[in-house]
């Protein structure tokens, strides 16, 4: 077999049909547009079945050649192959692409997590129409008054197959990162209580405006719901800051002072200092301390805790 | 008039049930600035919980309420600022700082205890 060859050969009927099809199709197009395209659409799904081995072994062959899906292995490859093969007949003969979206969630769902890109899964499937595309060139090539009905046929359906599962793929990622998002937006802004009325907000990660409103909005909620009177943010896991984080930061110290808060910043590292400076950001109504310890003795002095902890430990066994 | 004023011991307590026009702001500024010289008061709390919107205006006259207070003798706090009132009270860019606020009304006498009691925190 030379598949050089063939695929030459193919390409070159394709073009010559692409633009017979063309000039054909304007005119016959309105006149024999439903009668036919059932039956015919039927005929070339059975062709198509027959040639299942055949093409999707052809088909998997493109796929490593074009170095896609190298995150997967080849017979992991040619597996699912298969099975977005038999997903696109059915799709083919019964017009309903729910089967085929379904799959393709479950497979964007598995592929996902291991880095395969948008680009790809377009690239497989848009290989898959030229494949099953191609062998139909290749049957009906002496016919090509045949050949342009079953293209008639066959390209709406594989134009929709193939927006079906890219925009599956799309949307399940889309969830993917919504998911995500979600689950750092909750994780990034944890309100803990240290003491009565003694609140930390350790801040990890990136501070960028939307998380510092978000900071903003959740420490107010939480003072009040705590009644506290003293909170520690502690910034120690915040790499950088920007103007508007900064006055973000500086309007959550303020508007939690409105709500009857004190507010200890802590852990400030040397770039952000020195941002803070250069940016010229008034942070003189913050209490900044250099640590989260000593932020946190300093929090326990103002809540009228003093130095209670030592005290504790002895006062318990002596009364 | 909606806002309730009361009297206990050296406190005068006004509590604002709805919102106000801007006549009425400005009529509770002259109306505390002399009820603090009559009662021989030494504090001041203003209880907003009830407002859901505090615009500048408000949040300018409650700035000049505790400063005209501050000169006749008497130290204020505010008690009950809702989080996004003071959310929208922090974008004004109007000077907050003489404006002390509390939760309760327990943390505002409270408070005014120690500040009328003159110690040496008040350099804060």
């Amino acid at each position: 077999m030379s598949p050089d060859g063939r695929d030459q050969m193919a390409a070159d009927t394709e073009s010559q049909t692409a633009e017979v099809d063309q000039e054909e199709s304007d005119k016959q197009r309105p006149a024999e547009r439903s009668d036919g395209d059932e039956s015919i659409l039927l005929e070339l799904v059975s062709y198509l079945r027959d040639c299942r081995t055949e093409l999707r072994e052809e088909w998997a062959r493109r796929i490593s050649e074009a170095d896609l899906l190298d995150v997967m292995e080849d017979d992991e490859i040619f597996s699912e192959a298969t099975e977005v093969y038999d997903n696109y007949m059915d799709a083919l003969e019964t017009g309903s692409v729910e089967t085929l979206q379904k799959y393709a969630r479950e497979l964007s769902e598995r592929i996902i997590p291991r880095g395969v890109d948008t680009d790809e899964v377009l690239g497989i499937v848009l290989l898959l129409r030229d494949v099953l595309a191609r062998s139909l060139f290749t049957k009906y090539q002496d016919n090509l008054e045949h050949l342009n009905r079953v293209l008639d046929a066959y390209e709406p359906a594989a134009n929709r197959i193939a927006v079906t599962v890219g925009v599956s793929f799309v949307e399940e990622r889309d969830r993917v990162i919504h998911d995500q998002q979600e689950s750092i937006r909750e994780l990034s802004t944890p309100v803990l209580q240290l003491r009565e009325r003694l609140l930390i907000l350790p801040m990890i990660g990136v501070l960028d405006s939307s998380r510092a409103r978000q900071l903003k909005e959740q420490l107010l909620a939480s003072i009040r719901d705590n009644r506290a009177t003293v909170v520690v943010i502690d910034i120690t896991g915040v790499a950088t800051i920007d103007r508007t984080v900064a006055n973000h930061l500086v309007q959550a110290v303020e508007a939690s002072r409105l709500m009857g808060a004190r507010t200890i910043l802590t852990g400030l590292s040397p770039e952000i200092a020195q941002t803070v400076v250069d940016l010229g950001v008034d942070l003189s109504m913050m209490r900044t301390v250099g640590d989260l310890q000593g932020g946190i003795e300093e929090a326990e002095r103002l809540a009228g805790y003093g130095d209670g902890v030592a005290d504790d430990s002895n006062g318990d066994d002596d009364t | 008039m909606s806002v309730a004023i009361l009297r206990q011991a050296d406190y005068i307590i006004a509590s604002i049930q709805s919102d106000l026009s801007d006549t009425e702001v400005v009529e509770l500024r002259q109306e505390l600035a002399e009820l603090v010289g009559r009662y021989r008061a030494r504090g001041i709390v203003i209880d907003v919980s009830a407002l859901d919107v505090i615009d500048s205006f408000v949040a300018r006259s409650l700035r000049s309420i505790v400063l005209t207070a501050r000169l006749r003798g008497a130290e204020t706090v505010i008690v009950g600022i809702q989080p996004d009132v003071a959310i929208a009270m922090v974008q004004f860019r109007l000077n907050l700082k003489p404006l002390r606020a509390v939760l309760d009304l327990d943390a505002a006498t409270a408070l005014l205890d120690e500040l009328t009691q003159g110690d040496p925190e008040d350099g804060e």
